[in-house]
């Protein structure tokens, strides 16, 4: 028997990166597909590439037997293959309604057919579970995790053969999680192939059939699941030793340089105590949402306000990102693409934002030294980027992490916030970010590390603390902790 | 660990195709003279391609490079200033209001320290409608498109009131020599500033200024927060730089652009009218934009910007020298505008049939 979408030697180049290189995939009609990997491995490139976003440029894909190369997301769409994506894509002020219907509204002249329209609405709510509510209900006001039923319900409008799901757990609680699994399996059992990407291992054995494994943009494995241990899919993910995921820089902790006492500001953090050392890596677990980023910025100034004392060395210290920055604090956003780096400026240029007091006297700037001492950090750090005139867009996620590091590496900063400095790149990198992590507290450095991935904050840092509501609820040895004890606290 | 290694080759542009690239509305300045000439040559009245007409040319676009050149870099910052018009004509208004009823004949006692104070008053009026928009905008967090279409027509009425609703026509024997043929085109060599150098003394204050504006963005660390905070704000904030600041500080220093280009209407004109700089903000827009300025902020040269203005005031001398009328000739220009940002977008985006957009 043929599959239902067959995906043969597919690749995809972004510039010198190499996305997809000859992907191989097959899914079939009431099977639930799980695509693994790390982050960066392909998986949100390959379903890009599916969904007709972007176009591969080299291999086949069959769907039901015939060709299929999609000019667009549209031409997608008519030949069956619909996309739910990781950020949710509905218009908040319109109705569920209008937004199931978007982009298909027409009938011949353009016209809505109210009557006909609103029975297919109800129905494809009905089956994904939302038959309660009000098609004209504002669809700003429902729950993410209802948001996210919407667009299922959207695909299915759309008499979808194949339904790719790209991560879709991500910010749903677990009771919702459940619901969303429920109609997966439904779905399943009426004929529908669907993709399912995602890498945590436990939501992969509970919803699907079959896996495919990438790495660094190639197929490295597939087969049914029950053929397979965890232990196996993770070294097909990983495909290196586990050491070297987390190099060991050897750093010694010292004298206590940054203390706070009772921080709060509104929402978060609350009431926030605690006293962090030279040479020391502070990792901050939680939930999102439970005030570490708010933590950070507190500490950075960039909110407006807030309440208790920030303390270095003892002296307290002004409410300004500018005197923070002179006092040695850096900043590395969690958001890279907008506030992080400006994405349309160079290399050099986010390098030495804001650091030019630097290299500059009276305000000239001696472009000499500039280029010199950015281009000893773009090796330091080692950006693959064709000259430090190279547009920030252009480079993959990870380098773009360096770029925002060297800056942080120009400011010669004492206390590293670092806001989920790993989020979306590849394994190879983040490994590098660690030790660059592990040498700059070798170095007499601070860092504070705000991470969601809990083996990195128990390899790399010396103690971590677990936020909830606001609130640091406990701090521990790093090696006291272990992941299901995070895991409780955050939800504590 | 091979593969991290940088390469440096990977997509190295040649130096000369990138000094080239840079060049880009340059063409467009080249193929519209080249167009014009021939045109002319062929059914005109073939004065268009003579020194004569290039100095015209070149003093009725310093009017307007010079108060474009604050509007690069405000552009580049992010923003947008509606109100450069009117700001420009009420500088003019009140610098021929200063010449009027303050200044003595040149020769007389004291004359000489009268222009200064008139022209104190001018730069002062143009540095405030600066500073009123910079302070609006940073303050009151209101886009700059919003404030300044407010302060476009809070400007024109200013203007108004103290002209006293008409035009405001100074003695010509108050204006000392320099001033009166500072926009001089003809051909009496006496009247230049530098006799063996027959270009008008406005457009070389526009090349100086220029290359002043052009080092102030790539060598001052202001001039770089410039691009900082155009290109994305947030970035700017969290690299310490002042947002807030930093607007205010580049919408008064275009004031002194504003001022310096009501200085050479002024001396074009030589006299006040509040109600002629309504829609001149276009045109130094314009000229911005033809000059690949981004209205999203973080692109833009001062050359280009200059290239720009040449391109809008060789179209209209072109379609004079054709008999083309007046109404045709804005047409030609819009169009010209609109071609030129849609060619910069071809070639520095990824190349698109455009009808696929339509999709």
């Amino acid at each position: 028997m043929s599959s239902l979408l067959e995906v043969t030697d597919v690749s995809k180049r972004f510039g010198p990166t190499r996305a997809l290189d000859q992907v191989c995939l097959k899914a079939e009609s009431g099977r639930v597909l799980a695509l693994i990997g790390e982050n960066g491995a392909g998986k949100s490139t390959l379903l890009k590439v599916l969904s007709g976003a972007h176009r591969c440029d080299s291999g086949w894909m069959m769907l039901d037997g015939k060709p299929y190369s999609p000019s667009g997301p549209i031409d997608a769409k008519n030949r069956g293959v619909a996309i739910v994506y990781q950020e949710l894509t509905l218009a908040p002020d319109l109705s569920i309604e209008d937004n199931l219907m978007l982009g298909r509204s027409g009938t011949g002249l353009g016209t809505l057919v109210r009557g006909v329209q609103r029975r297919r609405v109800r129905e494809a709510m009905r089956r994904v579970g939302l038959g309660h509510l009000s098609p004209a209900a504002r669809t700003g006001d429902q729950s993410i995790a209802t948001c996210q039923l919407i667009e299922v319900a959207r695909a299915l409008i759309s008499d979808a053969k194949i339904i790719l799901l790209d991560e879709p757990t991500s910010s749903l609680p677990a009771a919702d999680v459940d619901r969303l699994f429920e109609i997966i399996g439904q779905l399943r059992e009426r004929g529908l192939a669907i993709i399912y990407i995602s890498h945590f291992l436990e939501e992969v054995r509970r919803v699907a059939d079959d896996y495919a494994v990438l790495r660094d943009g190639q197929s490295v494995g597939e087969g049914s699941l029950s053929d397979i241990s965890d232990d196996q899919i993770i070294s097909l993910m990983v495909g290196r030793d586990v050491n070297d995921l987390f190099p060991h820089v050897p750093h010694e902790v010292g004298m206590p340089r940054l203390t706070l006492k009772n921080v709060s500001s509104s929402p978060a953090p609350v009431d926030v105590s605690l006293r962090i050392h030279e040479g020391e890596i502070f990792g901050v677990a939680g939930l999102v949402g439970a005030g570490r980023t708010e933590l950070l910025r507190c500490l950075y100034a960039l909110e407006p306000s807030y309440q208790g004392h920030v303390q270095l060395e003892g002296r307290s210290l002004p409410h300004r990102v500018g005197a923070r920055r002179r006092e040695g604090f850096g900043l590395l956003s969690e958001d890279r693409k907008s506030e992080g780096l400006a994405q349309t400026l160079s290399v050099t240029e986010n390098i030495c934002m804001g650091n030019h007091r630097r290299f500059s006297t009276l305000g000239i700037v001696k472009l000499g030294a500039r280029k010199a001492e950015t281009e000893r950090l773009i090796r330091q750090v080692e950006v693959k980027a064709s000259s430090g005139d190279q547009i920030v867009s252009e480079l993959s996620g990870g380098n773009q992490q360096k770029v925002a590091f060297a800056r942080l590496l120009a400011q010669n900063a004492d206390i590293y916030l670092l806001d989920e400095p790993t989020k979306g790149i590849d394994v190879g990198t983040k490994a590098e970010i660690y030790r660059m992590i592990g040498e700059l507290a070798a170095s007499g450095r601070t860092v504070v590390f705000v991470s969601s991935y809990l083996p990195e904050l128990l390899s790399v840092c010396d103690r971590i603390g677990v936020m909830s509501r606001g609130r640091m609820t406990e701090i521990r040895k790093a090696k006291d902790w272990t992941e299901e004890d995070l895991m409780a606290a955050a939800v504590g | 660990m091979t593969e991290n290694q940088p390469s440096a080759d990977q997509r190295k542009a040649n130096p000369l195709l990138k000094f080239l690239g840079r060049l880009g509305p340059a063409y467009a300045l080249l193929v519209v003279v080249g167009l014009f000439s021939v045109l002319d040559h062929q059914f005109g009245s073939q004065s268009f391609f003579s020194a004569r007409n290039a100095r015209v040319i070149a003093n009725s676009a310093a009017l307007v490079a010079v108060p474009a050149m604050g509007m690069t870099m405000i552009i580049i910052a992010g923003g947008i200033d509606l109100s450069a018009g009117t700001a420009l004509t009420l500088c003019g208004t009140a610098l021929a209001l200063a010449f009027r009823d303050y200044t003595v004949p040149v020769g007389a006692e004291d004359a000489t320290y009268w222009v200064v104070c008139a022209l104190a008053v001018g730069l002062g009026v143009g540095i405030a409608c600066g500073l009123i928009n910079g302070l609006i905008i940073a303050l009151a967090e209101i886009v700059p498109f919003i404030v300044t279409l407010g302060t476009m027509t809070i400007f024109l009425g200013i203007g108004q009131v103290i002209a006293s609703e008409s035009t405001v026509y100074p003695e010509t024997e108050h204006l000392p020599d320099w001033m009166r043929y500072l926009c001089y085109t003809g051909s009496n060599s006496d009247r230049y500033w530098f006799d063996w150098l027959h270009v008008p003394s406005s457009a070389l204050i526009a090349i100086v200024l220029g290359i002043g504006v052009a080092m102030l963005m790539h060598f001052t660390v202001f001039g770089r927060n410039m691009v900082a905070i155009g290109s994305n704000p947030a970035t700017a904030r969290l690299c310490g730089i002042r947002v807030g600041m930093t607007t205010v500080a580049v919408y008064a220093f275009a004031g002194i652009f504003v001022a310096a280009g009501a200085l050479l209407y002024f001396a074009n004109v030589k006299n006040g009218n509040p109600s002629d700089g309504t829609g001149k903000e276009l045109e130094i827009i314009a000229a911005v934009v033809l000059g690949g300025g981004s209205l999203s902020g973080g692109r833009g040269s001062v050359f280009g910007t200059v290239v720009g203005a040449l391109i809008i005031k060789t179209i209209g001398s072109g379609c004079t020298m054709l008999s083309i009328p007046n109404t045709y000739t804005h047409i030609i220009i819009g169009v010209i505008i609109i071609i030129a940002v849609l060619i910069d977008g071809l070639r520095s985006g990824k190349p698109k049939w455009l009808f696929d957009r339509l999709r």
